[in-house]
């Protein structure tokens, strides 16, 4: 099957929606509106990804276990079909994030970045900086004592 | 020889709900809920998560629930779950240089390119039992200082470490084909990552006490958590699931060197989902002592034995085998017992017939 | 992407391929009987709708698929994206294969150690040579009219040889499928 051509926006996108946890995602999703004419065309469906490693971290790949993920595809009315992939089980934000996934292809494509993906990212990036600030607040610097000479 | 029993099911389906009631406890007392496992009990979750080797955080609390905080028997729930869903496929390999870091050490190196962090590290504390523990409060805050690349990275440039190594081939999957030996390191990894953490503790200090000595040292322990990507054909790219934590260990070992190449040090690694430190330790230590053979090394001490080590570090293998001796086995029993008599027999026979003859000689 | 890819598949995928399943096996355990697949799948032209129901529940992620040159690139794609089953050009590597004539070279028979990694062909072809069955599933001996030419019966005999490695061959044709397992001998009535 031929692949079609990698679209870094979109990629970028997904990856925002699939972050965003479920109630802010629902949220989203509760006050878009009008909400597109759509159909749900395959899923969600839960299934397993098994995750691989590196070894020695950058080395030939190795399998480190498994994951649950849900993946839905919809198709609105309109002819736009919307990808979502997240880890875990809940088919309710695979299906939002295709929603948004379609939906960002379509006319509504600046309304998805204003109203969903701008805020879901400060939003995201704002919680991160919480936690590396606390993470930094550990940080260590050891010394060596010198020993005595006697 | 396994002989089937029949029987017993008003007695199973009754201590069945003996078992519910014991395992709720109290009725007085709040039951648990999976909310509190998840965040109260996080690294039990983890442990069911690394060796049931699936990742998902509210599965692996009902196990723990249901199991009644049996950490074996969640495992066990957790691998029964996981046979019931479809592969949708393998993720991206993982890159824990770009880790969003929670906790990172290092024993060689004191001045690392990002700095130390402890993190909430049980290391440090004094070990009582604080009968009321401490609120957590306000937690303290500084700026972070910038990217934490991989401590073997920044040393590897100089040559006085061992490389990552190379290959990008398809790794092997336990979980698809039986493990055979000799198995390649990428099967070892994986039957490492999964296995228990009380066998390859045991293992790993086995070697610190002489058995496959390495002379480690902990070139870095992070742990934090990394994106997981998936790499979907109708889109033609790789695609963002989330995020899921995970340790790293790189341990530094003792050198090798050869006429061509000059000495370095060689490297263990141990890669585990959760906040597993211990866990990923031994598994570091553990994969250095497999590769003893790959290096030149003497191969003696059980922690060298790929197969040894390989084919007893499943827990769920390990517990089925030895619990199942449990089981009605009245008939094999019986046989053997059959067999004893008849022994038994055999040897008063022939008491006796010494006993007449030498009566007979008097 | 093409609307006809994303259509098609199962209303409810577990109750639909369970029947579907369930046809399959039955027809593999009474070589020679039409069993009926009831589930409604729509793949693309020229791929049937029982066929394409037997690839949805057959199917995986892990399953490699090779598929006829008649079959072009709408039924392709609606095949992985349906599925999952990556499609390979390499009969070798294929764990499924779906044929639109009867030519079993090349495809993978199974070990000795695994035979039950060989390969299942679905052949899909209408038409009615006679045939007599016989072996496990068939008590003395079954008549069936299959779409097969009648010098099928030696290609299948080879196949049987095998055993216990060997090819399973699954007939899909608009009353249903018909199992011919790697056990079943096929002995042609018509000359």
């Amino acid at each position: 099957m031929s692949h079609p051509r990698p679209d870094p926006a979109r990629r970028e996108a997904l990856a925002t929606l699939a972050r965003a946890d479920a109630d802010r995602l629902k949220a989203c999703w509760e006050a878009f509106e009008p909400k597109p004419v759509h159909r749900v065309v395959k899923g969600p469906e839960t299934g397993l990804v098994m995750v691989r490693g590196r070894t020695g971290g950058g080395g030939a790949p190795f399998n480190v276990g498994e994951a649950t993920a849900t993946r839905c595809v919809v198709r609105l009315a309109t002819g736009e079909v919307g990808f979502g992939h997240v880890l875990g089980r809940d088919g309710e934000r695979a299906r939002f994030v295709a929603l948004f996934d379609a939906l960002g292809q379509s006319e509504h494509r600046d309304r998805v970045t204003r109203e969903v993906l701008v805020p879901l990212a400060a939003e995201r990036a704002a919680a991160a900086h919480r936690k590396a600030r606390e993470t930094a607040a550990t940080r260590v610097d050891f010394f060596t004592m010198a020993r005595g000479d006697d | 020889m396994y002989v089937a029993v029949k029987g017993g099911e008003a007695a199973i389906r009754n201590a069945h709900r003996l078992l519910a009631k014991e395992r709720r406890g109290d009725p007085d007392v709040p039951a648990l809920t999976v909310a509190q496992i998840a965040g109260q009990l996080s690294l039990a979750v983890d442990r069911v998560m690394a060796e049931g080797s699936l990742y998902d955080v509210e599965l692996a609390a009902l196990a723990v629930r249901q199991a009644r905080g049996d950490l074996i028997e969640a495992i066990f729930l957790l691998r029964a779950y996981r046979t019931t869903l479809p592969r949708l496929g393998a993720s991206e390999p993982v890159d824990t240089g770009k880790m969003v870091i929670n906790r990172r050490i290092s024993a060689t190196f004191k001045d690392l390119p990002g700095g130390q962090v402890l993190g909430p590290t049980f290391d440090y504390t004094h070990r009582l039992i604080e009968p009321e523990l401490q609120e957590p409060g306000e937690v303290a805050t500084a700026e972070p200082v910038g990217e934490s690349p991989r401590v073997t990275d920044v040393l590897g440039h100089q040559g006085l470490v061992e490389a990552d190594g190379e290959g990008e081939g398809e790794p092997g999957d336990l979980t698809r084909e039986p493990l055979d030996f000799p198995a390649g390191r990428d099967l070892r990894l994986q039957a490492l990552a999964r296995g228990d953490e009380g066998f390859l503790l045991a293992l790993a200090y086995s070697t610190q006490r002489g058995y496959g000595g390495t002379h480690p040292f902990v070139g870095e322990i992070r742990t934090g958590d990394v994106e997981v990507e998936l790499f979907v054909p109708e889109l033609g790219f790789a695609v963002t699931l989330g995020a899921i934590t995970l340790t790293e260990c790189q341990m530094v070992n003792q050198f090798k060197g050869s006429a061509t190449v000059p000495p370095q040090f060689t490297r263990g690694y141990g890669l585990v989902f959760g906040r597993i430190e211990r866990k990923a330790m031994s598994m570091a230590l553990v994969d250095r002592a497999l590769r003893a053979e790959e290096l030149g090394e003497e191969k003696k001490a059980p922690a060298q034995d790929e197969e040894f080590v390989l084919a007893h570090a499943d827990n769920v293998q390990a517990t089925g085998f030895v619990e199942h001796l449990k089981l009605p086995h009245y008939v094999d029993f019986q046989a053997e017992l059959a067999m004893i008599r008849d022994m038994r027999a055999l040897q008063e026979r022939e008491r006796r017939r010494a006993a007449e003859r030498s009566e007979a000689a008097e | 992407m093409d609307a006809a890819v994303l259509e098609g598949g199962f209303a409810d995928a577990a109750r639909d391929s369970q029947s579907t399943f369930r046809a399959i096996l039955s027809a593999l355990s009474e070589p020679g009987t039409v069993h009926p697949v009831t589930a409604v799948a729509a793949p693309p032209a020229p791929l049937g709708p029982a066929a394409g129901a037997i690839l949805l529940t057959l199917l995986d992620q892990e399953t490699p698929v090779w598929l006829a040159p008649a079959f072009g690139a709408p039924v392709r794609e609606w095949t992985t994206f349906q599925t999952g089953a990556p499609v390979t050009e390499d009969r070798a590597a294929a764990r499924f294969a779906v044929l639109d004539t009867p030519d079993l070279a090349g495809f993978d028979r199974g070990s000795d150690a695994y035979p039950d990694r060989s390969a299942t062909l679905i052949l899909t072809a209408d038409g009615a040579t006679p045939f007599a069955l016989a072996g496990p599933g068939v008590d003395g001996r079954r008549a069936a009219a299959l779409p097969l030419p009648a010098a099928f019966a030696e290609t299948w005999a080879e196949n049987r040889a095998l055993f216990p490695r060997g090819l399973d061959l699954l007939i899909v044709g608009g009353e249903g499928v018909i199992g011919l397992p790697r056990t079943t001998e096929l002995l042609c009535t018509s000359r």
